[in-house]
């Protein structure tokens, strides 16, 4: 039925070529513009979802900065008992320090992996932490093989010192790019001048570095500790047992200070929660999201109220014929079809031009932006919703239409 | 006329209510959308340094190479020791700077105020002039202090009042880590935006964009041995030079801005053969292995090559941008059908002797009543819009974003001359309306 009415429904709209015109452009600016902000949308929320591979919900930080010219060697030693006060506060896991903390870490170390000293190119990038033998248990990381780091392991290291470790702890993910399904522990890399053996790798980790897409889990564990790094200090990263954060969290602040009080603990005056940090960290991409989100809503609510208002002027207008046709037998539901039939065709000739406007637009972007190219699927998903909307505004004044009498047939006017 | 024109506008909006209320939202949401991301956009590209911005370039040296250096074979952002004293040696610009960003504990004279962590640049005695500090009290250091590296000291209006009480604290001592520096000069609020001076801290986000607190000659830091807050950068083959600071000062680690102040294109110019020619002198003693690869960006350019703005505020622009496109499209549908349902009224007017010109008049009134009425709704919603910035964009964008009066002017002037336009098409088709065939059709 729907199809023999595609004829005169052609024939109307040509007398309607502006009209027309303008709606068609309309939706195919919509779903141009709704394709490209929703991949960018979800392609945020897969940042903001990534998994950081530690215990978050359990983990603090806080930031210490010795006052006063120490050695490396003394400043060390105040590092050393202040973790040791720390792993000693009833609820306490376990604690240790490190230049930055995982995927919203203040700072990181961009590294290369090469398979042998003279090899000119990398084989891949990573980026460090300086762990010792408490930072696997603090962190609540779990050895997929070979062993934890031994505490005469640990190198105690000022910024000049650039000698790389002679062992090392990786994650599977930068293990699998380096040897491909091989065993890697006992496994020689040089990350500078002087090789390192794999001794154990770790689960998922992610890199200290937010905005690290490529190799975001491509961790390396140095057994090196620097409680002043480039002038910037160090991090204290504690573990609570279970239901304990909060009281590590007051309690830590106050122990440090007993033991020396010539250092500044973090600005904020104190230790914050992890997952506090986390969440901070990602305000760039959830501000982009809620913005986006907040664009296509008025977007798709423009579009519907604009198709709302043209159909209902092309029912008002039509309300002579649609008595006529009344008259000559045709039922309401016949009456309905014809608009929902007519939005659909105009819907569609929208969608294909959009289809064609969302490709470039998506090319435009990747050219001046770092954005990927818009997935195909994103196309049958904005037009089906585009149709959706389309029949859902048009529904409104295509009842009032099949509500005309045929009796305004006979009226002039 | 004007005033009948403005009547019958007025008269025709109110008999569509719905369709009228329709427009006016469409074009207040699709102007206030586009200003919102608009006022970050400014708000981020705006020149820090109005004054002085044309003059000042970076100059960059690739002493990296193309096995060390980035893929994109761009030669670091930040010169070596070795790059930076030579440059400064040759004076070959009417002013140089160079510096680097360091961090420190300040320890009140008072016993009973904790320390605090206070952060600033290492600087050479050029910068204040290059880039036109303003001094509260006192003056920049003096070219002796300069160059033996003194313990002079010049602190923000904001660490002034906070350790001074915002006296004038000139001679007044400060404790610094563990050493003492004598206070020669306040700076008075200088915090261009995006700190464009400090080459790798444009991106640093956690400092959200407060003055720097202090500037101590450079001379002081080097000879003090302070490492740069920022880190350096080495390429991979100078890993293993030896672990203490002269073999440091001595290695192509880069970690100095350097920026100099060239007053015309000829001396730009003659900076860049400068430039050329000490690359090629390095090459020819055997220091680097690979042509001239040198940069001089002026200070725009340079906030571009750097990717200063966050993509976000330029991609979220171009959408809202679009959104109001296609309000726009909207608007002159809505048009389109509110014109044309008034084809009689149109005749009956032709008929009596409306010239086209008229009918003009009439109808783009009428729409820039809706404009001046949807602009009126885009203006509380700019105003909420940039009032909420913080949770659209990060706190370094959004407190640089605020709302003035060319902000709301500009709101108000794009959504009337947005609607005019819409309006051109609908107004011609109701032009062209023929007086004899609606009066037939009536």
């Amino acid at each position: 039925m729907a199809s023999l009415q595609i004829r005169p429904i052609l024939a109307a709209l040509r007398h309607h070529r502006g009209a027309t015109a303008l709606i068609v452009l309309q939706i195919a600016l919509t779903l141009g513009i709704v394709c490209n902000a929703l991949f960018i949308i979800q392609q945020r929320l897969e940042h903001i979802a990534r998994p950081t591979g530690i215990d978050e919900a359990n983990i603090a930080v806080i930031h210490n900065q010795w006052i006063g010219k120490y050695t490396t060697a003394q400043m060390d030693a105040m590092t050393l008992s202040d973790l040791a006060a720390l792993q000693r506060l009833p609820g306490v896991a376990d604690a240790y320090d490190d230049y930055t903390y995982p995927a919203v870490g203040p700072m990181a170390q961009l590294s290369s992996v090469r398979y042998t000293r003279d090899q000119p190119k990398k084989t891949s990038y990573a980026e460090p932490y300086y762990a010792d033998d408490h930072a696997l248990s603090t962190l609540g990381l779990r050895l997929i093989a070979g062993r934890n780091f031994r505490a005469d392991e640990i190198m105690v290291v000022g910024d000049a010192d650039t000698q790389m470790p002679p062992v090392i702890i990786i994650t599977s993910d930068l293990a699998e790019r380096l040897f491909p399904r091989q065993t890697v522990v006992g496994r020689v890399v040089y990350l500078g001048d002087t090789p390192s053996t794999i001794i154990g790798v770790i689960a998922h980790l992610q890199v200290p570095a937010i905005g690290t897409h490529s190799f975001a889990y491509c961790a390396v564990l140095l057994p090196r500790r620097n409680a002043n790094f480039f002038n910037n200090g160090s991090y204290y990263i504690v573990r609570a047992q279970p239901g304990q954060l909060d009281a590590v969290i007051r309690a830590a602040p106050r122990a440090l200070l007993k033991l020396n009080r010539m250092r500044v603990l973090d600005e904020a005056g104190g230790m914050q929660r992890y997952s506090d940090l986390r969440e901070i960290g990602y305000l760039r991409d959830r501000g982009m999201t809620l913005l986006l989100s907040m664009i296509c809503a008025v977007l798709l609510a423009a579009t519907v109220g604009g198709v709302v208002g043209l159909s209902s002027f092309w029912v008002s207008q039509r309300q002579k014929q649609i008595g006529i046709r009344r008259a000559l037998g045709a039922t309401r539901s016949d009456i309905l079809r014809y608009f929902q039939a007519e939005n659909f065709l105009i819907v569609s000739f929208g969608v294909v031009l959009g289809m064609v406007l969302a490709f470039a637009l998506s090319i435009t972007l990747m050219k001046y932006y770092e954005l990927p190219r818009l997935p195909l699927y994103y196309l049958p998903i904005g037009a089906l919703l585009l149709w959706l909307l389309g029949q859902l505004a048009v529904l409104g004044p295509a009842l009032r239409a099949a509500a005309v009498p045929p009796v305004v047939a006979t009226r002039s006017v | 006329m004007f005033r009948y024109y403005l009547g019958l506008g007025l008269y025709s909006l109110r008999r569509n209510p719905a369709l009228t209320a329709l427009m006016i939202v469409l074009i207040g949401a699709g102007v206030a959308s586009s200003m919102i991301t608009f006022a970050a956009l400014r708000a981020i590209t705006a020149d820090p340094l109005p004054a002085k911005s044309a003059q000042l370039f970076v100059p960059q040296i690739d002493n990296f190479g193309p096995v060390n250096g980035t893929p994109d074979g761009e030669p670091p952002l930040m010169l070596s020791y070795i790059d930076t004293m030579a440059l400064l040696r040759a004076h070959r610009a009417e002013r140089e700077a160079a510096l680097y960003p360091v961090r420190f504990s300040l320890v009140p004279a008072e016993v009973t105020h904790a320390p605090f962590t206070v952060q600033g640049y290492a600087v050479t005695g050029d910068t204040f002039a290059m880039f036109g500090v303003p001094f509260l009290y006192g003056s920049d250091w003096s070219k002796k202090d300069d160059t033996e590296g003194s313990n002079a000291l010049v602190i923000s209006r904001r660490l002034n009042e906070k350790i001074f009480d915002g006296v004038n604290s000139i001679g007044r001592t400060v404790r610094l880590d563990d050493h003492d520096y004598r206070v020669v000069g306040v700076a008075n609020d200088w915090n261009p935006q995006p700190r464009f001076y400090a080459n790798a801290d444009i991106h640093d986000v956690s400092e959200v964009g407060e003055a720097p607190d202090f500037f101590l000659p450079f001379a002081r830091a080097v000879n003090q041995q302070m490492t740069s807050r920022w880190g350096n950068f080495c390429p991979a083959d100078d890993y293993s030079k030896d672990s203490d600071w002269p073999a440091m000062l001595q290695s192509e680690c880069v970690w100095i801005s350097f920026w100099v102040q060239l007053p015309t294109a000829a001396v730009v110019q003659r900076y860049r053969e400068f430039l050329d020619g000490y690359a090629a002198e390095q090459q020819r003693v055997g220091r680097f292995h690979w042509a001239p690869n040198n940069r001089l960006h002026n200070l725009l350019p340079w906030l571009d090559y750097v990717h200063a703005v966050p993509e976000e505020t330029h991609v979220s622009f171009l959408l809202a941008l679009g959104l109001q496109l296609v309000c726009l499209v909207n608007t002159i549908g809505l048009l389109l059908a509110k014109f044309m349902r008034r084809r009689g009224e149109i005749g009956v007017r032709r008929a009596l002797g409306a010239s086209r010109r008229a009918i003009y008049a009439q109808f783009l009134t009428e729409a820039g009543m809706i404009g001046v009425v949807g602009g009126a709704l885009g203006l509380p919603l700019t105003i909420f819009g940039v009032s909420s910035m913080g949770s659209f964009f990060e706190p370094r964008v959004a407190r640089l974003v605020h709302v003035d009066v060319s902000l709301l002017g500009l709101t108000l002037l794009t959504a009337i001359v947005a609607t005019v336009i819409a309006a051109l098409y609908p107004t011609w088709r109701a032009a062209q309306v023929q007086p004899a065939w609606q009066l037939k059709a009536n």
